[in-house]
């Protein structure tokens, strides 16, 4: 029990301090790698609580993909020159509105749910969830993902696929002049197409490329 | 005191399994050389010991003392941490592999899950390689790499997902104790030769090597590493090949399984099986090296998003469909 509880305090303590620095580091890139050691720490929590399948997902989707593609964008980004312009420019004003309002809601949800958690603490008992003792924790969550709640998966999954055709077809833009290759033309090409056997008179040779 | 003789048991377990994948990394270094140059009509290495055997060490004492630069103008503490991360995320892997029924460090029950999840934390290794270095070639080879692993990861996912519709289970030990009547190679082909393909991807391997194309990257993210952490990128990538090969012969090649269920076969130990299979997965990774050039890059992206997963997704509607219809579904 001692072990647990100081694993938990390591996962956790690794995790605030991880998710502070992620907003104070002065360099983009550090960032996105203390939000890697955050995802992972928190996966680790979700190990110990007994959700490995959550845990291994998290690492999976989260630091695995979604983490990958965040160093990918801000690698790419100048980010030493934007960092001065941000607060300067008028341009960017805007954001600072949107973010005030989308944290407050947070902050709100926050206190709505670890508030209702203070209010009935058996919360967990009380849901109409049948959860089997003594099954593993992928069998159970299969037991109900795809029977009682398959309308709200795929919901879900369907929000996902439009903001993923959204997000396309926002950047998709068509290009003029754009040089394609056709694997089907390449190697169904013939030998009768591309050469051809000329008689070459002497002294006069033979024109090509016309 | 109990809790003390836990940790060192464990311990004991531990390094009697890391020693001899590290020897065995050694040791295929120098067989990757060896096929390499025989199809190639040259020797290879084999001055150092008897055919050779003994390259790989003679090159690691090579790198222990060669002289470690870090660059100027790199960051170094993540120069540094790159290669340490690459390497133990390689060996991490390796405590769910099962050598036989009992013989495994880690009997969990997602252990496909979090081999999977290992081997795609293995990219940030190279990022962060690359990213540190702070120069042209390497970064271009890391956002490459970065790219390719995480494209043909989706496929690997896909096909791991053909096979547990078989088991019904995320523990490694159940699916090979599910071949035990047929291995997943005959049913699952198609799936077996897309894994192959991907895994070669995914480890960098050639004709897939576009992170380190010696002719366009000079070394890919590489180029500024020397000394020992360039030996740990490149103990890494082999741990990554082994693991690769073993996964393969687990999910496929029925793992600890003997071929054939009969008397004289029986007798030799589930692991010999398995480090056969492994072995056979090996060379054929040392034999497409030597024999298949280099894909170019829109080549690379195109067989893995428009080939590989719109495939591995039918195969997965397929074998769901012929498992149902048949009441084949495994029982939990």
């Amino acid at each position: 029990m001692i072990a647990h509880a100081i694993f938990f305090y390591i996962f956790s303590i690794i995790a605030v301090i991880s998710a502070i620095m992620v907003t104070v580091s002065k360099n983009t890139v550090h960032s996105v790698f203390f939000l890697i050691l955050d995802f992972i720490s928190i996966s680790c929590l979700f190990i110990m609580i007994g959700a490995e399948f959550l845990g291994m997902i998290m690492l999976i989707v989260y630091v695995g993909a979604v983490a990958v593609l965040f160093l990918f964008v801000v690698m790419m980004l100048n980010v030493a020159q934007q960092k001065n312009q941000w607060f300067i420019s008028k341009e960017s004003s805007g954001h600072i509105p949107v973010g005030l309002v989308i944290s407050v809601i947070i902050f709100f949800e926050l206190i709505i749910v670890i508030g209702g958690w203070k209010y009935k603490p058996d919360l967990l008992n009380s849901t109409n969830l049948f959860i089997e003792k003594g099954v593993s924790n992928t069998h159970s969550l299969g037991q109900v993902l795809y029977t009682d709640y398959i309308h709200v998966f795929q919901i879900s999954g369907m929000i996902l696929l439009i903001a993923m055709i959204g997000a396309i077809v926002l950047t998709f833009r068509q290009r003029e002049g754009v040089k394609k290759q056709s694997y089907l033309k390449q190697i169904s090409r013939e030998r009768a197409e591309g050469v051809e056997v000329l008689e070459v008179a002497s002294n006069r040779g033979v024109k090509i490329d016309d | 005191m109990e809790y003390l003789s836990i940790v060192f048991q464990e311990t004991y377990k531990i390094l009697f399994l890391l020693i001899p994948v590290l020897v065995s990394v050694a040791m295929i270094v120098w067989l990757d050389r060896r096929v390499w140059a025989f199809v190639q009509k040259r020797r290879g290495p084999n001055v150092v010991g008897p055919f050779g055997l003994l390259q790989s060490l003679a090159d690691a004492l090579k790198y222990i003392f060669k002289e470690i630069i870090i660059p100027a103008s790199s960051n170094k503490v993540i120069f540094i941490l790159a290669p340490i991360i690459t390497m133990t995320l390689a060996l991490t892997a390796w405590a769910v592999i099962p050598f036989s029924e009992s013989k495994v460090l880690a009997n969990i029950n997602v252990g496909i899950l979090y081999i999977f999840a290992v081997s795609s934390l293995g990219v940030y290794g190279i990022i962060m390689g690359g990213w540190a270095s702070n120069s042209k070639y390497p970064f271009l080879g890391a956002i490459r790499s970065a790219a390719q692993m995480v494209s043909y990861e989706v496929s690997i996912g896909i096909i791991i997902i053909n096979v547990l519709l078989c088991v019904g289970s995320l523990n490694l030990n159940d699916i090979v104790i599910a071949q035990e009547n047929m291995w997943f190679i005959f049913p699952l082909f198609p799936m077996f030769v897309i894994f192959f393909i991907s895994a070669l991807a995914e480890t960098n391997r050639p004709p897939f090597d576009l992170p380190e194309a010696e002719a366009e990257l000079v070394a890919g993210y590489q180029t500024e590493y020397s000394g020992m952490m360039y030996a740990m990128f490149w103990l890494g990538e082999y741990a990554n090949i082994l693991l690769m090969c073993a996964l393969g012969s687990i999910l496929f090649l029925g793992g600890w399984l003997s071929p054939i269920d009969l008397y004289p076969f029986n007798l030799i130990p589930g692991f010999i099986w398995l480090i056969f299979k492994i072995l056979f997965l090996f060379m054929l990774f040392a034999l497409v090296k030597a024999i298949v050039p280099r894909y170019r890059y829109d080549q690379l992206m195109r067989l893995g998003w428009k080939i590989f997963l719109p495939l591995s997704l039918t195969y997965v509607v397929l074998t769901a469909s012929f498992l149902f219809y048949f009441n084949l579904l495994p029982t939990i």
